[in-house]
């Protein structure tokens, strides 16, 4: 008390809880990194170097994007990071380098920052990009899958680009071919239940393996960073929807393969529980992720793409301000006559 | 255990406690200081008109403050001493107030009083004793309580609960009264359940203070005579003290909006305001004295600290040996929801609860970003309002289109900003769309 003290003075309360923004973001992060050190083994290094490029690419275009329309640079909060990493974990492993840097382009730039930033953007950034690329470059897109590789070496598609097509994802073979093809290249269904949980499939690049991003998003409900609502109902709904119509007939699908295939994991628990873009309320989670999965299901068996998870997830984005209208907490004892 | 702990339902949050600073300190009585400044507003309602003029001599007790028309309570002097002046104080809310400065007299002794039977007084002469004591519900916002103890006659009051949640973290003035003077506490109690024409009466005390209950549990068995006091636990969730939460916790009724407990048949007092009402009765003691906590860890040595109403912050510093250097915010009043204040040079008032010298650790002034719609906040309110839209609507300029969400509803628990990750200000915003919506 020597000198006059200078102290803060500011509005209650004057303690706060030790969550940040950065500290849930970065905790995805590291959620998210399991995943990418297997697909280095499942599909080779160039995995890893995809995913770099996306996230570099991706921090860089938020920082540039931020600059240009002068708001405060953000970037240390790790949400760029996240979306780089999502995007590139939902293109297939042997796509060009360039890929991914149009990509975050369109996800960063304009799917958020041109939207207002985090937390005003209506879709998922990392979808978005993922959409643009798919629509502009469909062959690339939809054919660059890589066989899993057996003997352990991961410099086996380095730099191959395109040309390494060697492959076909399980949805694919099942959408033009029927479940009899999917067994007689995947092996049996025990074999296919165990390969698939593990990662040991074709597939996008941080997609394939259940068992780790269970991991990650368990770990994300053990810190209460997301709920089990989204998750939850997504699964269900996919694997009630394919027994539904998945099958010849009715009541046949086989849905614990339609869960562990494509990106049913990865979207419910990291990209369809995203705060941004996903309703707050409970009732509301449970039919935003119930329409997810159906959506999915949907686009599997009758859209014209294999795979539906970033589809349906775009789909339902845009209706969470709608959820959030219809679906509100309950008010503790409103005052008479103003109900709701 | 847990499983009998009563609670509310909705919202809430867990701060972090810091009660162990000053839970195991008995209550010390502060010496007098020399001078003491007594504000003429204490309360909730008009402000008193001084019946004192400079140069008058007062003894402690004294009356020298009166509310001439509408809602409010006397106020007395808290030393014996002569009137230095009429002036104005440092007030925490309204910046200053006008005030009594009084000069103590260091040669006078206290002022005895001897304890009465108050079980044959009428309702009105124990309703005329608290009145003319000044009691104030000390616990929070200073309403008038022989105001709060005469309902409409169409109210009826069933349910008297007496509040010891002391939910606010670092406070611990409420633990130490109930630890120390359980038979005040219980009398008082008594005392208000016979104003009210009751024969039992609720005392809701969070589970973190397991000595107080027990005592209370303890002097009720011992003196009942023919009155039922049930001593309740509560689970430890910030707001259980805030009085619709309490009610609910402990009846299941909830008050509704903008009504009163009444409207659901139910008293709060908190327990400072009651041991006072013994005071009031028992004694006529006025209510110039109370118990506060001084605690943080920038005060160099905390305490639960009896201290006269108009006892200036600088001096309870000096006494309980200064502060250290990395003192960085000083508070009236609990961490969530007191008042910063920016100067030492400020009185005690009958609804201090205690004052807090805290580190740049402790608190949090980290600069806020946007919204991440997380909706942390909405599973926080109490109140299930929807904090993060409010805040929105402040921020793009329509804070007068807000009362759809029910900010007039909001007590400013502050459990929203407590949780957000964003570090968004959002009571700051709450306040300012309440001034600028209409009800």
């Amino acid at each position: 008390m020597s000198e006059s003290p200078l102290w803060t003075v500011s509005i209650s309360p004057h303690v706060k809880s030790r969550e940040s923004v950065e500290k849930i973001m970065w905790t995805v992060v590291a959620c998210l990194l399991p995943p990418l050190i297997l697909s280095v083994f499942i599909f080779g290094l160039q995995t890893l170097i995809i995913t770099l490029i996306s996230v570099i690419s991706c921090v860089a275009t938020e920082a540039i994007s931020q600059k240009l329309l002068n708001r405060p640079i953000t970037i240390r909060d790790g949400s760029a990071v996240i979306t780089g990493l999502l995007m590139a974990y939902i293109i297939p492993p042997g796509v060009p380098y360039w890929i991914p840097i149009l990509g975050a382009i369109m996800a960063i730039y304009v799917a958020k920052h041109l939207l207002g930033g985090i937390g005003f953007n209506i879709f998922n950034p990392a979808l978005i990009g993922r959409a643009f690329l798919l629509a502009s470059f469909p062959v690339a897109m939809t054919s660059a899958w890589l066989t899993p590789i057996r003997d352990a070496a991961v410099f086996k598609y380095m730099g191959t680009g395109i040309d390494a097509v060697s492959t076909a994802t399980p949805l694919y073979v099942l959408k033009h071919y029927g479940m009899a093809a999917v067994l007689e290249k995947f092996g049996s269904l025990s074999t296919i239940y165990g390969d698939f949980f593990i990662g040991w499939r074709p597939g996008c690049i941080g997609e394939t393996s259940a068992l780790l991003l269970l991991i990650g998003g368990i770990y994300l409900l053990y810190k209460k960073y997301i709920t089990w609502h989204i998750p939850i109902s997504v699964i269900v709904s996919v694997g009630f929807f394919t027994w539904v119509f998945g099958g010849e007939k009715l009541f046949t699908g086989n849905p614990l393969l339609a869960v562990l295939s494509g990106g049913v994991i990865l979207g419910a628990f990291f990209m369809a529980t995203d705060y941004v873009t996903s309703p707050t309320q409970k009732t509301g989670k449970l039919i935003f992720g119930a329409g997810v999965g159906a959506l999915t299901v949907l686009i599997r068996l009758k859209g014209g793409y294999p795979e539906g998870v970033c589809y349906a997830i775009l789909l339902m984005n845009p209706l969470t301000p709608a959820f959030e209208t219809w679906f509100k907490p309950k008010r503790f004892a409103p005052p008479k006559g103003a109900e709701k | 255990m847990n499983g009998s702990l009563l609670t509310f339902l909705k919202g809430g949050v867990h701060p972090p406690e810091s009660k162990e600073l000053t839970e195991h300190l008995p209550i010390e009585s502060m010496p007098l200081p020399a001078t003491v400044e007594i504000l003429l507003s204490q309360h909730f309602g008009a402000p008193c008109t001084p019946l004192v003029k400079k140069k008058d001599e007062v003894v402690e007790g004294d009356m020298i403050g009166e509310v001439k028309a509408g809602l409010g309570a006397g106020i007395h002097s808290s030393v014996t001493g002569k009137i230095k002046n009429i002036a104005t104080s440092a007030h925490p809310i309204s910046v200053s107030a006008s005030s009594v400065v009084i000069q103590t007299d260091s040669e006078a002794g206290p002022r005895e009083y001897t304890p009465c039977k108050w079980m044959d007084l009428s309702r009105d002469e124990l309703l005329g004793r608290i009145k003319r004591a000044g009691i104030v519900g000390i616990g929070g916002a200073g309403f008038p309580t022989h105001v709060k103890l005469s309902p409409p006659p169409e109210a009826k009051v069933d349910t008297l609960i007496i509040n010891g949640a002391e939910c606010e973290p670092y406070l611990t003035t409420d633990h130490r009264v109930m630890l120390e003077h359980p038979d005040q506490v219980i009398e008082g109690a008594k005392i208000l359940s016979i104003i009210l024409g009751l024969k039992e009466c609720h005392i809701g005390i969070e589970a973190n203070k397991p000595d107080a209950i027990e005592a209370l549990q303890k002097t009720a068995k011992e003196s009942s005579n023919g009155f039922r006091i049930l001593v309740d636990s509560l689970k430890v969730k910030y707001p259980q003290g805030s009085e619709k939460q309490l009610i609910e916790s402990i009846t299941g009724r909830r008050v509704p909006g903008f009504g009163l407990p009444f409207d659901v048949g139910v008293i709060v007092q908190n327990v400072g305001t009651t041991r006072a009402v013994y005071d009031a009765v028992v004694l006529e003691k006025p209510l110039y004295e109370k118990v506060i906590t001084i605690s943080g860890r920038s005060i160099n040595r905390p305490a639960n600290l009896l201290v006269r109403v108009g006892t200036k912050l600088s001096d309870i510093v000096s006494f309980l040996g200064g502060t250290k250097p990395e003192l960085s915010k000083v508070l009236m009043g609990g961490p969530m929801m007191g008042f910063a204040v920016s100067t030492l040079d400020m009185p005690v008032t009958k609804t201090t609860s205690g004052v807090l010298f805290l580190t740049e650790e402790e608190i949090d002034i980290r600069p806020h970003g946007q919204c991440i719609r997380c909706g942390w906040c909405l599973d926080a309110c109490p109140m299930g309002l929807s904090p993060n839209e409010i805040a929105i609507y402040v921020e793009a300029g329509r804070a007068e289109d807000t009362s759809q969400f029910g900010v007039f509803e909001c007590f400013e628990c502050g459990c929203c900003a407590f949780v957000c990750p964003a570090k968004r200000p959002l009571v700051q915003f709450i306040r300012l769309a309440k001034m600028k919506a209409k009800k």
